[in-house]
């Protein structure tokens, strides 16, 4: 593996390999006074971000940090970005300085692959090699999400082959909804997204997934339901009538969640918008999964730059 | 206390350790620490899977651990699982047991239990297979030029 762009870069046994490897990661680092492997001394990995993020952020930076690597941070406000230089440039630049890796968010979908075609193109000139890894490009993917709610939801339902999760909310903006159904879809689960048909993207009914419009009639026979978060800063028309209609038609109010079976998990990507998608009483609630996501996160982060950047490059 | 370097090392580890109960009744606790995060060749050959780390419960500290490996060559395994054990805890002294012997040290490490010593040749292979993981129990040399010796005969 060169680079992590999308979740369809992985096969089934690539993905089993990160998160098993994500499970001894956190196994190997259980119980320790000190949290810190030598793995990737000397390593390099830039965090380039364009859009707004916390945990993302600071999850790959704190990944990076446990296993010796140096990470540095790049934002757009701050930088070079501001006085106009172009993402390629940019890139360029960073890879230029050695980076091992750059994890890269931009709001244009697509804008990992082109990166990672420059990079390779320029690899073959300057001798330098740099992975890169998709922390969120557009509306179109964000694989190390989707890699943190399967290990998740093994974690809590011992496995993720044969269960049905459901996603539901804004799946037309949503990365985290489009890697999750290829995600998840590769791993076994069935896959149903609830939505309002204003805001299911095109060509929906060539994913691997099923479609419907009633949460209360899917909820019974969930193994875990995943709410998407309303991403206001991407719409940009009335795709509902209000927030307090959303929350009736789609929010996870408490009444919903009790329609839920006792074993099923409740996951949010983060960051939530209390009250509209979820109840607060059930984003804290014994269901609710969206802390040890983060956890989880973290780890799968350390093993995809484990697989990336340990081994011999290729 | 007695900590195995998987995969076999693990699996000797158990072995070992029913040994030891059923010839003195009592049980050494059991674990496994996988070495393969601090070695030092990680970035000569394609990203390996990890292995298995479990510390027995109540740590290591002020404890004597035996570690348990299946074959002895260069020591950077049992380096690398020194590194490793050190990051759990402190014990009071580590111990190295290992099935076989086979020479060519390239650090300062020696076994203080061995179960047999093999002078090998360095393109020789030493594969250990044990009931556990590959279904008989035997310890076979093989002469393979040229090929990455598989398992833990790379130990």
């Amino acid at each position: 593996m060169r680079h992590l762009l999308s979740v369809a870069d992985l096969d089934t046994a690539a993905a089993t390999a990160l998160l098993d490897t994500a499970d001894r990661l956190k196994q190997a680092l259980l119980g320790r006074e000190v949290r810190k492997l030598p793995t990737l001394r000397g390593r390099t990995i830039i965090t380039m971000f364009y859009e707004n993020s916390t945990r993302t952020r600071v999850s790959f930076e704190v990944a990076g940090k446990w296993m010796s690597a140096d990470t540095v941070n790049v934002s757009s406000s701050g930088s070079s970005v501001a006085k106009g230089e172009s993402l390629r440039d940019t890139a360029l630049t960073l890879s230029a300085m050695g980076a091992d890796c750059v994890v890269v968010r931009h709001p244009a979908s697509g804008a990992a692959h082109r990166l990672a075609g420059w990079v390779d193109r320029d690899a073959a000139a300057t001798g330098t090699q740099t992975s890169i890894v998709n922390a969120g490009d557009g509306t179109h993917e964000h694989p190390t999400q989707a890699l943190l709610d399967a290990a998740t939801l093994r974690e809590r339902l011992g496995g993720v082959a044969g269960r049905r999760i459901a996603i539901v909310g804004d799946v037309l903006h949503s990365r985290v909804a489009r890697s999750n159904v290829f995600l998840l879809a590769t791993l076994g689960a069935e896959v149903v997204l609830v939505a309002p048909p204003t805001l299911l993207p095109a060509g929906v009914e060539h994913w691997p997934c099923r479609v419907s419009p009633d949460l209360d009639a899917e909820l019974p026979a969930l193994d875990a339901v995943m709410m998407l978060r309303v991403q206001a800063e991407r719409m940009h028309g009335g795709f509902f009538p209000s927030a307090r209609e959303y929350a009736i038609g789609y929010g996870l109010s408490a009444d919903r969640a009790a329609l839920l079976p006792e074993h099923a998990v409740v996951l949010h990507p983060g960051p939530m918008i209390r009250g509209m998608e979820i109840a607060p009483s059930v984003a804290d609630g014994a269901a609710s999964a969206i802390l040890a996501q983060v956890t989880n996160g973290v780890h799968v982060r350390m093993a995809v730059l484990y697989h990336l950047l340990a081994g011999a490059p290729e | 206390m007695l900590i195995g370097i998987p995969t076999r090392g693990a699996v000797l580890a158990r072995r070992l350790a029913a040994a030891v109960a059923e010839f003195s009744g009592t049980a050494p606790a059991v674990g496994t620490v996988d070495p393969t995060l601090y070695r030092d060749d990680l970035r000569r050959r394609p990203a390996r899977p990890l292995e298995d780390t479990a510390v027995p419960e109540g740590g290591l500290d002020d404890r004597l651990v035996v570690l348990v490996d299946d074959v002895l060559m260069s020591g950077r395994t049992v380096r690398a699982a020194l590194d490793a054990l050190s990051e759990h805890g402190r014990p009071r002294a580590v111990q190295l047991a290992v099935l076989v012997d086979r020479g060519h040290r390239e650090l300062p490490i020696r076994a203080d239990y061995v179960g047999k010593n093999v002078p090998t040749a360095r393109d020789e292979q030493i594969l250990v297979l044990l009931t556990e993981t590959d279904g008989a129990d035997a310890v076979r040399l093989r002469r393979a030029p040229g090929a990455a010796a598989p398992g833990g005969g790379d130990a």
